[in-house]
């Protein structure tokens, strides 16, 4: 007979799904962003990207050290943190302040909280606007598109959202040439964060996700879908004064957001229906934030804050178990 | 066509490649049989035959005990050697009856055929009741139990279970196929028995040669054969009852509080076997399968074999076994050895490879809701689990931890390895037991 039999209560069978495989696919698919951005920004975005993916995972495995926790480095959510994080800075950023955020996200945001899964807001943003409130000019010296360059010295270039918000405060009104720059934004000729720039690689890795099941369409699809609708009325309303919903879509971190940080498995809904209204909410945030609040982009503060209704969001959307009708009746 | 189905659950891979092509073959007397007295919910029965005793096959060895409660059968014939306690498959040492068969495998005085034109519903009950007929979609609930609801429940609907959803498992496939006649006269006896309206067979549509089969043998019968969507766990009662027929049995309740009787198509069979033949229960087939063997095959098992006997019978293993499970993959049970015998509820017997017995360590829950979209029940499985092991059973059922039907779509989908649906059953038999002292 066999020397080892194993007895376990069923099921005796599994999907073979595996945390680290999430993450790793989520990686693959921020490959694309993070080489455009590479490719855009030259040598320091590379230098942004190493900094803060490796601080991430080195914070990481000294907490888990010190704290006793097991170490689990190998789940790979610490380098998505730290990609994730990059993508979230300018290509300037000097590299103290990647050190920063690395310690904020990983370290404040995350193993404080108890490690992966605890944390109830998404450790890359919690740390991007600790670095925006912390270095408010570091944090927005966005440096202009220098194919492959290799120099730090880089021109500085205001982004699309920041340009249109300062023409709106300033003049009352848009700049005429804004929807000139559209093929641009497209492929990531822009100013902005690392991740910010090309939406046709987030769009592609966004895709990929949904292909892969690793995430399902529903907040990606409600939140870009509210943010064109919502905008798009105030663009109907008044087309001088507020962008129309392409220049929304393609500008800024919507696309990184609503692929990759609403999409945050451990800091949002868990059930389909909460997904959905967390996408709506994030949507209408955003908007809200991009067209009358202080900061021209609204996409962190929105996932922030619906971060913190996700709780309240699971609560009420809970699915309606099976026969509860009828028990009704 | 658009199949019908229920919402939720979850796609295994059904690994049925192995023995759906394989046809029944009558597994051969093994010289001793353990049966268990007690192989159905509900009382065991009370053994009615002393050691010394000499027995045929069909002959009462141990009678019902009660209302939910059934006789058990001598399946051949032979001497009883011992009454006492045996390894049983669901885990403990409990009565059986032990048989060293004589090699002649005479009958005994059977009760005599039914004729459905003239027997009465009582009379067909009865029959059932004598016969030792359960459930054996693996559930064994006394099938004269469920085909006497109470007069305040009308039926109106029989469905006949042909899903069979759990990967690997083959036997009630190849009954639908090579034993349709069986099934049929069982139809016959359970509309009788319960007047219904309407009468349907739930076949999952990865079987098209069953489908078609009967969907030809009923052509002219009042039962229509319902194709169903490949999907795990289809054949859950109340699942296959909302795919079928759109009712949605209430939170709590039975199939009888909508209408309806499920009987799975081995149970059918095994109607029309003591109704119009006077046998009893005394056999079922089984599929014995999985990696660790050398050929997987759908035997003709009698009750008490034991399992090593189907084991050799299936050309013996291939490598040692490191898992092995009486029933299917998601909810079947591991047993500790192969001397345990086959029961009436034995649907499958499936030996695992090291390679197919997971070890991964369990993670934290990553929140990311795979488990809250499998499950069927529409529960949250990841929730409730987690009150569950902190033994926060109040919460866990404000969370409705008792709507689990344990179905183990939480815990296959979960990529963090954790054990949901067992926290779960924790969980519901603390509840269980809280409620049985209040
Ligand atoms: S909670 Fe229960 S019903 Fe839901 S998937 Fe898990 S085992 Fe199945
Ligand atoms: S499947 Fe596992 S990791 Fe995902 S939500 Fe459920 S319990 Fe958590």
């Amino acid at each position: 007979m066999a020397n080892q039999l194993y007895l376990s209560s069923s099921p005796h069978f599994s999907s073979g799904e595996s945390t680290d495989r999430l993450m790793r696919q989520v990686i693959y698919a921020l490959l694309p962003a993070a080489a455009v951005s590479v490719y855009m920004f030259g040598l320091p975005a590379l230098v942004t990207l190493l900094i803060c993916t490796l601080a991430s995972i080195g914070f990481e495995a000294v907490c888990q050290k010190l704290m006793g926790r097991p170490r689990t480095l190998g789940d790979g959510s610490a380098a998505l943190t730290g990609i994730l994080l990059a993508l979230n800075l300018p290509a300037s950023s000097p590299w103290w302040m990647s050190l920063i955020g690395a310690f904020v996200a990983i370290v404040i945001a995350k193993q404080i909280y108890g490690g992966l899964g605890c944390n109830p807001f998404n450790p890359a943003l919690v740390a991007r606007v600790v670095l925006l409130i912390s270095f408010p000019v570091q944090m927005t010296r966005w440096t202009a598109p220098a194919p492959l360059s290799l120099s730090f010295d880089s021109v500085t270039s205001a982004t699309p959202l920041g340009q249109a918000k300062e023409a709106v405060m300033l003049h009352g009104a848009l700049p005429a040439d804004l929807a000139a720059g559209f093929g641009d934004f497209f492929l990531g000729r822009m100013g902005g964060s690392l991740g910010e720039v090309s939406a046709l690689a987030l769009l592609l890795g966004g895709l990929y996700l949904i292909w892969k099941k690793v995430i399902t369409w529903h907040t990606p699809v409600s939140y870009l879908a509210t943010v064109v609708v919502f905008s798009g009325i105030f663009w109907l309303v008044d087309g001088t004064r507020y962008p129309d919903p392409l220049f929304h879509l393609l500008t800024g971190g919507l696309l990184l957001g609503a692929f990759f940080m609403a999409t945050d498995m451990v800091t949002t809904p868990v059930t389909p229906r909460g997904m959905l209204v967390f996408g709506v909410g994030c949507g209408l945030l955003t908007v809200l934030i991009r067209l009358f609040g202080g900061y021209p982009e609204g996409v962190s503060f929105a996932i922030l804050l619906m971060n913190a209704a996700t709780p309240l969001i699971d609560r009420y959307t809970q699915p309606k178990k099976f026969g509860f009708v009828l028990e009704k009746a | 066509m658009q199949l019908k189905t229920f919402p939720g659950g979850l796609h295994p891979p059904d690994n049925k490649q192995w023995s759906a092509h394989k046809p029944i073959e009558d597994c051969p007397l093994p010289e001793e049989l353990v049966v268990p007295l007690g192989q159905h919910i509900g009382a065991p029965a009370v053994p009615c035959v002393a050691v010394g005793d000499l027995v045929k096959r069909g002959q009462v060895i141990g009678e019902a005990k009660g209302f939910v409660s059934v006789p058990v059968h001598a399946p051949t014939s032979g001497e009883v050697i011992a009454v006492e306690d045996r390894p049983h498959p669901m885990g403990r040492d409990l009565p059986a009856v032990v048989i060293r068969a004589d090699g002649e495998d005479a009958w005994g005085d059977l009760l005599a055929p039914l004729d459905i034109a003239i027997a009465g519903i009582d009379e067909l009950r009865q029959r059932i009741l004598s016969c030792g007929i359960v459930g054996m979609g693996g559930a064994t609930f006394p099938a004269h139990v469920k085909l006497s609801p109470p007069d305040e429940k009308p039926i109106d609907t029989l469905i006949l279970n042909g899903v069979e959803c759990e990967p690997f498992l083959t036997a009630d496939h190849r009954l639908m196929l090579e034993e349709s006649d069986r099934i049929l006269s069982g139809i016959a006896v359970l509309q009788k028995i319960l007047g219904v309206r309407q009468t349907f067979i739930g076949i999952e549509a990865n079987k098209p040669d069953a489908i078609e089969r009967l969907s030809r043998a009923c052509a002219d019968l009042p039962v229509e054969v319902i194709p169903l969507e490949v999907k795990y766990p289809q054949g859950a009662e109340k699942q296959l009852i909302l795919a079928c027929v759109g009712r949605e049995v209430p939170s709590g309740g039975l199939p009888m509080d909508v209408g309806v009787v499920v009987q799975n198509v081995g149970t059918c069979a095994a109607i029309a076997d003591a109704v119009l033949r006077g046998i009893p229960l005394i056999e079922r087939i089984a599929t014995i399968s999985g990696p660790a063997l050398v050929e997987a095959k759908n035997l003709r098992v009698r009750i008490g074999t034991p399992l090593r006997k189907l084991v050799e019978v299936c050309g013996g293993t291939r490598v040692e076994p490191a898992k092995i499970i009486m029933g299917g993959p998601m909810m079947g049970m591991t047993q500790l050895s192969l001397e345990v015998p086959a029961i009436r509820g034995t649907s499958g017997l499936l030996l695992f490879t090291a390679d197919q017995v997971s070890t991964r360590p369990e993670g934290p829950c990553i929140r990311c809701g795979r488990c809250v979209r499998a499950c069927p029940a529409h529960i949250l499985p990841t929730t409730i689990a987690a009150y569950a092991r902190l033994d926060l059973f109040e919460e866990a059922e404000a969370y409705n931890a008792l709507d689990c039907i344990e179905c183990g779509c939480c815990t296959y989908s979960c990529p963090a390895a954790l054990p949901l649906v067992q926290s779960i059953r924790y969980a519901k038999n603390a509840i269980l037991a809280k409620r049985r002292k209040v």
